[in-house]
């Protein structure tokens, strides 16, 4: 299978919007070399900045860029563009409603050896809590092309999280459309809604449960916000349960975003895969997703408690 | 640039008008921020009616100087002269603070000639950055200027911002800083002291110029001044007195973030004739 950095994609697609749109200005606080905004400096030095180890102040001039018309892609670890400078993402950004597109990388535990200080368990729910913000999560190299491609052409404050280490692609997702989700094993016992790595996790559990004789529904759920709410009551409705899986909190997130749907129009049975209320951990992406209970194993052990 | 007798005497005449429409506006909506809008009512009335090339008529025009407030809760300032210079009518000024109205209790995109919002301090000059760096990027020559207040300035964004503004060599961006002294609890010098201020902006890499700030003719030599120096940005530390203009609010703590009751409006309104 496949194995691509989503961090490269982004870079890559970035040159791509450059080229077609001179409009198109990025930033960066001294991680360009990591979040692969250095792929578009070099081929258009004049239209990226970057900020030094600075992330409000980045955040706030992406403001005063987006004011003269520009369209700003805004890059660094998802701990830093979340939860440093949320304030000026709040105030400067969303507020403004301007069409500024954070790109955070290094999201989620599997950022692996640096630690709980750098990795962000926590950024999809405070994006998730500020009006405007749209939310992208890609599940592969190939989806973070269009999650970057459709935030360049859609008006407004984008928050698309990528991770750091190499994704499988998922085969045959069908078109990628914002605020929609994709539905990529069809089945009626149990449903797993997953997005980002939890994806790739979600399909090999469906593979083991489908060799049990249960058919499980797994939806790619990539858009957070707008929310897909419709393909949600539908697997609420015509299977027994949802397993939400999520490398983040289970609070504020994607499950609290399935959860808030379901509890309000049709109540079902709903088990949480994501971290919880734990903060991270040193150690290789392998090693913590097994600690956090984030494998297939997980999901599996999941579906089977609700169809049994 | 020289300016004559009566143009200096017409500016100050128009800042009196601001400042009548600032207590007007504040006692009508019954709450805000009179200290600090009055106190540098004279450095922006000077910016809209002389320095600024902007169109009221056009406030899209892609050539036009920035302005932005950073300092947002002196947006009766702000208002006042936008109204003035007729980017929407005077009445308009009346809704301040108002259910659904175009003028919020901090600056918003509602309002007409406003660029962006602000009101969360120290955020401000970052975004006069941000319109600093686009007039370079599409090598238009227009400037830009940000007004921010004493105690904002302790916000650390504030420093990253000017660190990164003379990083970038951003002689197109002018800072104006309304030094009056004061923030909600007391003094500067006693809650948190910016002293030696002057050093310190010099150090981030800025141009510094000390005025008076409500002397029309040092105001109008500092933007002509600024707009002279080269390959950094400039800033003009103001010297302000809170509340200026009304006897009984200046210097007044209290006025920091009180409207006037009516009594005081009409006491106010008689010392501005």
């Amino acid at each position: 299978m496949e194995q691509l950095y989503q961090r490269d994609i982004y870079g890559q697609t970035l040159v791509e919007l450059g080229k077609q749109n001179k409009d198109i200005v990025v930033l960066d606080a001294d991680l360009s070399g990591s979040t692969r905004t250095s792929i578009f400096a070099k081929e258009f030095p004049e239209r990226f900045f970057n900020f030094g180890v600075a992330e409000q102040n980045m955040m706030a001039t992406a403001c005063g860029l987006a004011s003269c018309g520009k369209t700003v892609f805004v890059s660094t670890f998802a701990i830093f563009a979340a939860g440093r400078a949320w304030d000026q993402v709040r105030n400067s950004v969303c507020y403004n409603n301007f069409d500024i597109k954070i790109v955070a990388t290094h999201a989620g535990i599997t950022v692996g050896p640096d630690g709980a200080s750098h990795q962000a368990l926590e950024d999809i729910a405070l994006m998730r809590v500020i009006p405007n913000m749209n939310i992208i999560v890609p599940c592969d190299g190939p989806q973070t092309r269009d999650a970057v491609l459709t935030a360049a052409n859609t008006s407004g404050p984008f928050y698309i999280r990528l991770g750091r280490p190499r994704v499988a692609t998922i085969e045959n997702k069908g078109e990628f459309k914002l605020g929609k989700a994709q539905v990529l094993t069809e089945g009626a016992d149990v449903t797993i809604a997953a997005c980002g790595i939890m994806v790739a996790e979600a399909f090999v559990a469906a593979k083991n449960l489908l060799s049990q004789g249960i058919k499980a529904r797994v939806i790619n759920i990539h858009t957070i916000r707008p929310l897909d709410s419709a393909a949600i009551l539908k697997a609420a409705k015509e299977t027994k349960g949802i397993i939400v899986c999520e490398e983040h909190t289970v609070i504020g997130g994607l499950s609290s975003s399935i959860d808030e749907v379901v509890a309000e129009n049709h109540p079902t049975k709903i088990i949480r895969i994501g971290i919880k209320n734990r903060f991270g951990q040193s150690g290789e992406p392998s090693e913590l997703l097994k600690e956090y209970n984030l494998r297939s194993q997980d999901i599996e052990k999941a579906a089977l408690s609700i169809v049994s | 640039m020289q300016y004559t007798q009566t143009q200096i005497k017409d500016l100050e005449d128009k800042a009196k008008q601001i400042r009548r429409l600032i207590i007007q506006m504040l006692a009508k909506a019954g709450s805000g921020h009179p200290g600090g809008s009055l106190s540098s009512a004279d450095l922006i009335t000077a910016l809209y009616f002389t320095v600024l090339k902007h169109n009221p008529k056009e406030p899209n025009w892609p050539n036009r100087d920035r302005f932005h407030m950073s300092k947002g809760h002196c947006c009766p300032l702000w208002y006042a002269v936008l109204a003035e210079s007729g980017y929407f009518p005077i009445e308009k000024l009346w809704s301040l603070r108002q259910l659904g109205s175009m003028l919020q209790g901090h600056p918003d995109r509602h309002t007409p000639g406003v660029e962006a919002a602000s009101g969360s301090l120290g955020q401000g000059l970052s975004v006069a950055l941000g319109m600093s760096l686009a007039a370079n990027i599409d090598k238009k020559d227009y400037r830009v200027y940000c007004l921010m207040g004493d105690g904002e300035i302790q916000e650390g964004n504030i420093w990253e911002a000017a660190m990164a503004s003379s990083h970038y060599k951003c002689d197109n961006l002018c800072g104006i800083l309304d030094y009056n002294g004061f923030q909600i609890d007391g003094k500067t010098k006693d809650i948190m002291n910016l002293e030696p201020l002057t050093d310190k902006w010099q150090a981030f890499g800025w141009y510094v110029i000390e005025i008076d700030g409500h002397n029309m003719r040092d105001i109008l030599s500092a933007y002509s001044q600024a707009n002279t120096i080269k390959s950094k940005p400039t800033i003009i530390i103001a010297h302000t007195i809170k509340g200026k203009g009304v006897s009984f609010m200046e210097n007044v703590l209290d006025f920091h973030g009180r409207a006037p009751t009516k009594e005081e409006e009409e006491r106010a309104l008689k010392e501005l004739r």
